[in-house]
């Protein structure tokens, strides 16, 4: 089957990250295809470069960028939300004079238009909220 | 090749203004009308004070609901829903909904509307 | 057709489990991660809501790493099945839809 996913909550703040992760290594280990995990609302804190857990914290922008370079998986950020949240890629960081861009390789940042076409191509699309 | 339309409810829980859930799941909706999809856009629990009229939300520096929503059917978003034991539990009457054209179902109704969508889509 | 609803919030802070139960189906399943494993205590506000359900047939799922997480592991009532992930997305496929309450 294939699966999209779409997470709303901030890493950290809540086990949404960490449970969406977890399902996502399970259907993959299954046999199952990850189509696009759709970043929106806080969620697209997931995507900074900047994000800098303790040592002992599990880092979940490295292990959604493992996974999606292994399993060719779209990992899209909404533009509306990042935009107003401070999360930026060159492109946008260069549009609106920003002193600095901080998307995290393999991340991409696009509408949600996105989303919508998660729901049309995948059999199951499963959010997780916090 | 194209992919047949899917039906996806978009599913919208939560009060507006104190957290952003009820805004972003509007924007969904209406970034998924160019999509040509059979949508529809249930509103329960608190969601349901999305649509109450008479909302000013200037100071508190957010765009007002009851100014948003008539855009759904200008959308071609016609197929909207309200929960009826919703309404009953906080006291409000369809007259005072913004919306007209507003289907109120009950609890075994929208029990039955999940099983009959492609995808449901919850804020 | 049948739907899987997730529910992610403790029934003791937060009715979204009660919304969730209004309007489950007897072919619907139910499963309770992250704090919504509380609402597989018999002490939980929706125990009799939920005992309704299973005896109509609703299966009922506590998902294992929130409920060990959580020491609740002896606690939690008989009649509802512990998963897993594999179990998850099992889930995820027997029914046509997923519905996350949170």
């Amino acid at each position: 089957m294939i699966f999209s996913l779409a997470i709303y909550a901030a890493p950290y703040s809540s086990q949404a990250s960490h449970t969406a992760y977890s399902f996502a290594l399970a259907l993959l280990e299954n046999g199952h295809t990850l189509y696009r995990v759709f970043f929106y609302h806080d969620a697209i804190h997931t995507a900074s470069s900047l994000a800098t857990p303790q040592q002992d914290e599990i880092n979940f922008t490295e292990q959604w960028q493992e996974i999606a370079k292994v399993h060719k998986i779209d990992l899209v950020v909404c533009i509306a939300a990042a935009l107003k949240r401070g999360l930026l890629n060159q492109q946008e960081s260069a549009r609106y004079e920003k002193p600095t861009f901080n998307l995290a390789a393999g991340f991409e940042i696009s509408g949600l238009g996105q989303l919508i076409d998660a729901a049309v191509m995948s059999d199951r699309l499963i959010t997780f909220g916090g | 090749m194209s992919v047949p339309s899917k039906k996806i409810l978009f599913i919208s829980r939560h009060a507006p203004y104190g957290s952003s859930l009820a805004k972003d799941a509007l924007d969904a909706i209406l970034a998924a009308s160019a999509y040509d999809q059979q949508l529809s856009l249930l509103f329960m629990d608190d969601g349901i004070f999305q649509l109450l009229k008479n909302q000013t939300a200037n100071e508190i520096a957010q765009k007002s609901f009851a100014a948003i929503l008539p855009v759904l059917p200008i959308y071609e978003i016609n197929s909207v829903y309200v929960h009826r034991e919703s309404l009953e539990k906080r006291q409000i009457t369809i007259n005072e909904l913004v919306l007209d054209g507003v289907q109120i179902i009950d609890s075994a109704t929208i029990c039955s509307l999940l099983t009959q969508q492609d995808q449901l889509l919850s804020f | 057709m049948s739907t899987l609803h997730t529910v992610n919030k403790s029934p003791f802070s937060h009715s979204t489990l009660s919304s969730c139960l209004q309007v489950c189906g007897k072919d619907d399943g139910i499963l309770l991660l992250e704090d919504g494993v509380f609402g597989a205590l018999t002490s939980s506000p929706c125990a009799a809501q939920l005992t309704t359900l299973l005896v109509a047939g609703v299966k009922v799922y506590a998902l294992a790493p929130d409920v060990n997480a959580r020491g609740l592991r002896e606690k939690i009532r008989e009649d509802i099945l512990i998963t897993d992930y594999n179990g998850f997305v099992k889930l995820s496929i027997e029914h046509s839809c997923v519905q996350s309450w949170y």
